[in-house]
């Protein structure tokens, strides 16, 4: 069942990143353009997607369980951490450069093509590659 | 066409919101895509792997049929400027995994419960994408 769950959430994760236009990096790029000729779409699909989840958390507050008896998430961690900020800045600089975010990058698999291809396996590399990074990071953040 | 999007925007940001709710509340996960697949690139999440796998097989699959059926021949609009692509996939991929998050779990899961990381992170991440958009599009003219 929660193999069921979890692959009708990715396709409804899906359906609203295609229909919203997270998966149409020129949109994106001009959703990102704050500086430039913005167009604040970015805002309605975010508060849109927020809007649901605040009351799923409200839901999940007081329960130790999920419907089908997996443990709900930990509190949030309230340490922020220098990983946090260099982490979402590379992030962005990527998002704003091509125009996709990782759900988008899998979404698009079908129909992004050669360029949405080499996309999604430079991103798989970058996640190989994270953890020695954060090391190197850590270390040079305590000296 | 910017009045329409904002209503597409909102009404995909809804879905989006809605299966962060269900992976949630049904299977107790925090539906972060760069997360969820991070955990099989890097093996973290062996444990919980088959969910992984069906999750992500929804992200894929849903999209790909509502391309066929409503949107044949439509693509993502990426660039052609392949070290673009290469560059921006593994700033994504180092990024978020150094963040711990993407769009999906810091901006929808984690805003939505008021977590400070997710906050953070969001303000980082969307300002280096507005950033990056006016350094590679409007000053150095390379997207």
């Amino acid at each position: 069942m929660r193999n069921v769950f979890a692959f009708l959430s990715g396709g409804l994760f899906g359906a609203g990143l295609l229909i919203s236009g997270m998966t149409n990096t020129e949109k994106v790029q001009g959703w990102l353009d704050v500086f430039g000729d913005w167009d604040p779409t970015l805002a309605f699909v975010l508060g849109g997607a927020i809007l649901p989840m605040a009351i799923a958390w409200r839901f999940a507050t007081g329960r130790a369980r999920s419907v089908l008896g997996t443990n709900l998430p930990e509190k949030p961690n309230p340490r922020l951490g220098h990983n946090l900020v260099v982490g979402s800045v590379l992030f962005g600089m990527g998002w704003g450069l091509v125009g996709l975010c990782p759900g988008p990058a899998i979404a698009s698999l079908s129909y992004g093509g050669v360029g949405g291809l080499v996309f999604l396996v430079s991103m798989l590399a970058g996640m190989l590659a994270a953890p020695p990074i954060r090391v190197q990071i850590d270390r040079m953040a305590a000296a | 066409m910017i009045e329409q999007d904002w209503i597409w925007g909102f009404a995909g940001g809804l879905m989006i919101g809605v299966a962060a709710a269900l992976f949630l509340l049904v299977n107790g996960r925090i539906m972060g895509a760069s997360g969820l697949i991070g955990g099989l690139v890097d093996r973290s999440g062996k444990a919980n792997a088959a969910e992984r796998i069906a999750f992500l097989a929804g992200l894929v699959i849903v999209p790909a049929i509502l391309m066929l059926a409503f949107f044949p021949g439509l693509g993502t609009n990426i660039t052609g400027n392949w070290a673009a692509i290469v560059a921006a996939g593994l700033l994504v991929g180092i990024g978020t995994r150094l963040a711990n998050g993407c769009t999906s779990g810091h901006g929808v899961c984690g805003i939505s419960r008021f977590s400070l990381r997710g906050i953070v992170a969001t303000v980082f991440y969307l300002l280096a994408g507005g950033v990056s958009v006016v350094l590679f599009k409007h000053l150095l003219g390379v997207i």
